[in-house]
């Protein structure tokens, strides 16, 4: 973690309003809705930093903005307001939220790599592991087969799965071997910017615990920064250096990550460090 | 000719909204021009979109062929020519030199055009990224945005089950470094005469109302990755059984008699000039 270089991301103001909203809508907020007209505010002013090969973890709730916040990163959709600047493109002085569409593509595919909680909206099921993760390598303009296909080995091999079923499509596959799929597909360009979205929600426990030490070894190995959501809170104290902790679409508290188990502030995070022991 | 019909069929308000179609498609090649399909006495799916054009096109000293899967014999062929002959009143021909106006089904002549014909070809699906995304929507902004990603992923798919790109026919290419267009259903043997070609390509569907053209001298690259080659139909050591031509697209049929498998070129009016016969 090199908290003293230029952040690899920054998010400024992030604000995912569904409604119109009113003028009186942050006075009368019942949890992220607004108790006068109805908008819900899924994420509420949110601002972070992502530095260098550090991994930020974000825990809360469900419901509390957590995908929100990831999926707006990944260009799934424009936010209402807000700005994210990636220190890999123009020197992170423009809103890639205001980027084109094709510059979009660009950050997208070759900056970041993303694991959805879902794997059906990361991964194409009726393509083989080896084309799934090859979109990404075309995506970026790759126009070599034989690379692609070495790539696709080197990766699968990386995420411990047999290269001889590389052919096969994902739907063939185990929950566990689908997330270590979509990892791979991630960092088919090797990005700068890995985020994680309940990579382990779901899988038995054997299967969260290799998933979990992959990542470990990612880190270790690509000093890659990792942004990781979680609603669990054991899954974040293993992985993440800094942690921020989410409600109702807001940011309650952060701070790095032991501190935040061994001397949290907010009623609500105290009460997910409870529910840890 | 039947005077109860204007010349050509199709109303002169008609062809003109069709000719600056086909005058937008040529300004833009491979790009897909709607247009505003006419019901003709054919059903849709049966070369509309190709006979609109030819009906758009033809003039009283224009030589029309008409070829279905290179044979000018074929039912849907001759109608067609009946058709037209009809209600232009044109000459007809089945020699590809004579011709001015060719209108084709799944194959390209043979004998290289010249820069005074025109090829019309009827084309049941325009979109070449139909195959990967099913709304109009979406391809429409696939285009714009030049996101061609998924019809390479298909492609490095087919490698991946295949070990080659088992794409026989519609077989995508990018016209001008621009466009990704489908070349319809010619066998990909045909794909590399539109590169290049002296003549004007015009490509119709009447059923999806679109036009859209390759210009004299325009680029037509079929997608291939920069290890593996783009490649054609081989009909290695095959030749034609009755002209013995080896470099034609060849059909492939079995002799009743002996049960053996049989090679004759399916463009008809190429095989017979070969033989020396009149065509
Ligand atoms: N299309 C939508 N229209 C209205 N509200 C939405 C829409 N999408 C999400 N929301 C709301 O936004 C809020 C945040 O949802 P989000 O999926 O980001 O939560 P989360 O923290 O990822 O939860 P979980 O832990 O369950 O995955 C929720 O209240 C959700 O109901
Ligand atoms: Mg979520
Ligand atoms: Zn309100």
């Amino acid at each position: 973690m090199r908290l003293n270089e230029t952040p690899v991301l920054r998010v400024k103001n992030l604000i995912v309003r569904y409604g119109d909203g009113c003028p009186a809508c942050q006075e009368n907020l019942d949890k992220n809705r607004c108790a006068l007209c109805g908008a819900i505010w899924a994420a509420n002013d949110i601002s972070l930093d992502v530095y260098p090969g550090e991994t930020l973890g974000i825990v809360g709730e469900s419901g509390s903005g957590k995908t929100t916040l990831m999926r707006s990163l990944y260009f799934d959709f424009t936010p209402t307001s807000g700005v994210a600047t990636l220190r890999d493109h123009k020197d992170g002085q423009e809103n890639i939220w205001g980027a084109s569409a094709a510059e979009r593509r660009m950050i997208r595919n070759i900056h970041m790599g993303m694991v959805y909680q879902n794997p059906a909206l990361g991964l194409r099921m009726d393509y083989s592991a080896a084309a799934n993760i090859a979109e990404k390598i075309l995506a970026a303009g790759g126009r070599n087969a034989g690379q692609m296909t070495g790539r696709a080995r080197e990766l699968l091999e990386a995420v411990e799965i047999m290269t001889s079923r590389m052919g096969e499509t994902p739907k063939n596959f185990s929950g566990g071997m689908r997330q270590r799929v979509q990892i791979s597909k991630a960092l088919a360009n090797s990005p700068a910017l890995l985020l994680l979205d309940e990579v382990t929600t779901g899988l038995d426990l054997s299967v969260q615990a290799r998933v979990l030490d992959l990542i470990r070894k990612i880190k270790a190995r690509h000093g890659i920064s990792i942004l990781l959501v979680s609603h669990d809170l054991a899954v974040v104290r293993m992985l993440a250096d800094r942690t921020i902790v989410m409600l109702d679409g807001k940011i309650v508290e952060s701070g790095l990550t032991d501190q935040i188990l061994e001397d949290p502030r907010h009623a609500y995070t105290q009460q997910l460090v409870h529910s840890l022991i | 000719m039947n005077k109860n019909y204007n010349f050509a069929f199709l109303d002169e308000g008609s062809k003109r909204e069709i000719r600056r179609a086909s005058l937008k498609a040529v300004a833009i090649p491979g790009y897909q021009v709607p247009f505003g399909s006419r019901e003709l006495p054919i059903g849709r799916g049966w070369g509309t979109g190709g006979i609109q054009l030819t009906l758009s096109l033809i003039g009283p000293d224009d030589v029309l062929k008409v070829i279905d899967q290179g044979s000018d014999e074929s039912v849907n062929a001759v109608n067609i020519k009946k058709f037209v002959g009809l209600c232009a009143d044109v000459k007809t021909t089945t020699d590809t030199r004579e011709a001015t106006l060719i209108q084709t089904r799944h194959r390209i002549p043979e004998i290289p055009m010249t820069n005074d014909q025109i090829l019309v070809l009827q084309i049941p699906i325009p979109e070449p990224l139909r195959v990967v995304e099913a709304s109009e929507e979406a391809t429409k902004r696939m285009h714009a945005e030049k996101d061609y990603a998924p019809i390479w992923l298909e492609l490095y798919e087919s490698l991946v089950k295949y070990k080659r790109i088992a794409i026989a026919t519609e077989y995508p290419c990018m016209v001008e470094e621009r466009h990704v267009m489908n070349p319809g259903p010619i066998p990909k043997f045909d794909n590399p005469k539109l590169h290049d070609a002296e003549c004007l390509c015009l490509f119709g569907a009447g059923r999806e109302k679109k036009i859209y053209a390759v210009p004299p001298h325009t680029k037509v690259v079929s997608l291939a990755f920069d290890d593996v080659p783009f490649e054609r139909e081989s009909f290695a050591g095959k030749r034609c059984r009755l002209c013995g031509s080896a470099h034609t697209y060849l059909d492939e049929t079995f002799d009743a008699l002996t049960g053996e498998k049989v090679y004759q070129c399916s463009d008809t009016s190429y095989c017979k000039e070969a033989r020396g016969q009149c065509v």
